[in-house]
């Protein structure tokens, strides 16, 4: 089982990054886990990664692209309610790298 | 952007030299115990896992003629050679399909053929040692049963169902690949491989339903588990949650409302895709198949429709009566099960849609045939109707379609490059440089036509083409769903 470092406390993860329990999650693991791929959040990704637990708590699994681009259209904007602000923030992918950075689990299938 | 070497394109095909050993490291993430066990596969390697593998090669070459046939009747010719678009794209010779089947045949002939018990390095034929399942590992999940390189067998040899044994042979002994079986355990237990449940199933429908009102004014229903519909729709679930996939399931949606059908998803049946076929096992493949029909009795449908998914439209076309059937609870008069592009096309044929192709003038486009729906099956009641009916479509939905050259489209037609269960973080280099001849033949579109969008009609397809073409320089939207076009130009509310 891999694992990552956050201020003393060891959490484990499986074999591409994403925790193994969600219910270890907590706001310094996702900043590491972001620091890993040079990536520093700011208020606009924490934006994204809240929500997606949000979501998460309520349906057990990530939320579709087009349902987390219409949120945060809602949230911030119609201008930012698109996949290209997504891909901004989380280039490798709204759906893996945020929701990796949130503690879900990786999105799975033809995705 | 990437930690390997973006193969470059070219003005045209090259073959290139062979680089030995360049792709074995290539290896996607193993398996665990939990993923094993849903499927009936143990959980890690086995202790006498030789004995095991050897027990398991008897029983497919027994049970499939197939598999017997295409060991034994390989000439060596070398057409296949330069036929796989993994060998185009990275020059590994372990890559060509020949060289991928003797992985297999060189334990065959040791444990099965006269030559090979008695004189093995006469016909080399080896021992399945540690060395050899490793080079399995990472060969056959380097092969994404495309098929092409049967087209251009003259026997015929179909180096996919030989990789879907060595898959099958290796989760015997416990060396299963995550991708897959975490995913068709997710099937079991949730009903698709999202691992998608109802209610956020019916939620995200919720959400396109509004869509769909805010862009056209025009209520279009997608229902999910309504007893009573005339129509089963079975889709990828990759159509709920990704895009361009998404754009589609509204287009389907919007085909359904002008036609005056009455269809439903089903949650229990909430995924087209079967990759049991992928992992070369028949039970795995029924179980998941058995969902539709038992999707289909408890709904009370007539007719079964599949979305665009290209292996689900190969178990569905070719293998779904023998797995699942009998289908003699579903209206005989349509074809069981009917593909969406049957559907559409028909409608087109008789007028029934008022179709505005300048809506999508914004679009120069071309299709790419997805590799199971080109190889593996047909649509509608003539041979190469697979060819025919997408572009069909298509033309009626754009005005500017242009095809690509054509040794890359039809029956060979190029793999997208994350087909056969590879579609997977873990393989990403394997799917960049798969993606070359099919790259190749988009630039020169591209170049020629000023082609600037690529229309599919598989979930694999839509996702690997919109990860890599951005390391060949094209736009991760230029990937295009096939009624995502029908959505766009469809005029709604027009015709009785």
């Amino acid at each position: 089982m891999s694992s990552i470092e956050a201020n003393g406390k060891t959490y484990e993860t499986d074999e591409e990054g994403y925790l193994a329990d969600l219910n270890t999650w907590d706001k310094d693991v996702a900043v590491v886990m972001a620091q890993i791929d040079d990536c520093e959040l700011t208020e606009s990704h924490w934006e994204v990664i809240n929500f997606l637990r949000e979501y998460y708590e309520e349906y057990q699994i990530a939320p579709a692209v087009r349902v987390l681009t219409k949120a945060i259209g809602k949230k911030l904007g119609k201008d930012k309610g698109n996949s290209k602000y997504l891909y901004e923030l989380f280039p490798y992918g709204p759906a893996k790298q945020a929701c990796k950075y949130a503690g879900l689990p990786k999105p799975t299938g033809c995705v | 952007m990437a930690d390997f070497e973006v193969p470059e394109l070219k003005e045209y095909p090259v073959i290139p030299h062979i680089q030995e050993g360049t792709m074995a490291h290539s290896k996607p993430f193993v398996a665990k115990e939990q993923f094993q066990e849903p499927l009936g596969f143990p959980g890690e390697l086995v202790d006498n896992w030789q004995q095991v593998a050897y027990d398991k090669m008897e029983e497919l070459t027994g049970k499939y003629r197939s598999l017997a046939v295409f060991l034994d009747s390989c000439v060596k010719c070398g057409a296949c050679t330069d036929k796989c678009h993994y060998y185009l794209g990275t020059s590994d010779p372990k890559n060509m399909p020949v060289a991928r089947q003797d992985l297999f045949r060189k334990v065959y002939r040791r444990k099965f053929t006269f030559a090979g018990k008695y004189f093995p390095k006469l016909v080399g034929a080896v021992d399945l040692t540690k060395d050899v399942l490793d080079d399995w590992y990472s060969y056959f999940h380097q092969c994404s049963q495309c098929r092409r390189c049967s087209v251009f067998c003259p026997y015929g040899i179909d180096t996919a169902e030989i990789s879907m044994a060595a898959r099958e042979v290796m989760d015997s002994i416990g060396v299963g690949q995550k991708y897959c079986n975490e995913i068709i355990a997710k099937v079991y237990k949730i009903g698709n491989n999202l691992g998608l449940p109802q209610p956020a199933l019916v939620d995200t429908l919720e959400g396109l339903e509004e869509d769909i009102e805010d862009d056209t004014g025009v209520k279009v229903r997608l229902p999910v588990d309504e007893k009573g519909a005339d129509i089963l729709v079975v889709t990828p679930s990759a159509d709920f949650f990704a895009e361009p996939h998404v754009d589609g399931l509204m287009g389907y949606a919007k085909v359904f409302h002008e036609a005056g059908v009455s269809w439903t998803l089903s949650s229990h049946a909430s995924e087209a895709a079967n990759f049991g076929m992928f992992i070369g096992s028949y039970e795995n493949m029924r179980k998941v198949s058995l969902r539709i029909r038992e999707a289909a009795l408890d709904l009370g449908v007539k007719r079964i429709i599949f979305g665009e998914c290209g292996h689900a439209w190969r178990v569905a076309y070719s293998f779904l009566n023998t797995l699942a059937g009998p289908f003699d609870f579903l209206d005989p008069k349509y074809p069981v099960p009917m593909h969406i592009m049957e559907f559409t096309y028909d409608l087109i044929q008789r007028g029934a849609l008022t179709l505005d192709k300048s809506a999508n003038d914004d679009m120069v486009l071309t299709y790419h045939d997805s590799c199971n729906v080109a190889r593996a099956s047909r649509m509608g009641p003539k041979p190469g109707g697979q060819f025919i009916l997408p572009r069909e479509v298509i033309k009626a939905s754009c005005n500017h379609f242009y095809d690509m050259p054509q040794d890359t489209i039809h029956e060979a037609t190029y793999c997208c490059g994350g087909g056969g269960g590879l579609l997977t973080d873990d393989l990403m280099e394997l799917r960049v440089k798969g993606a070359l001849p099919r790259m190749e033949a988009l630039k020169y579109v591209v170049e020629k036509h000023g082609v600037t969008h690529m229309a599919a009609i598989c979930a694999i397809c839509k996702s690997q083409f919109a990860k890599v073409m951005p390391y060949y320089g094209f736009q991760m939207d230029s990937i295009v769903s096939v009624h995502q076009l029908v959505s766009n130009a469809i005029v709604l509310g027009n015709k009785q």
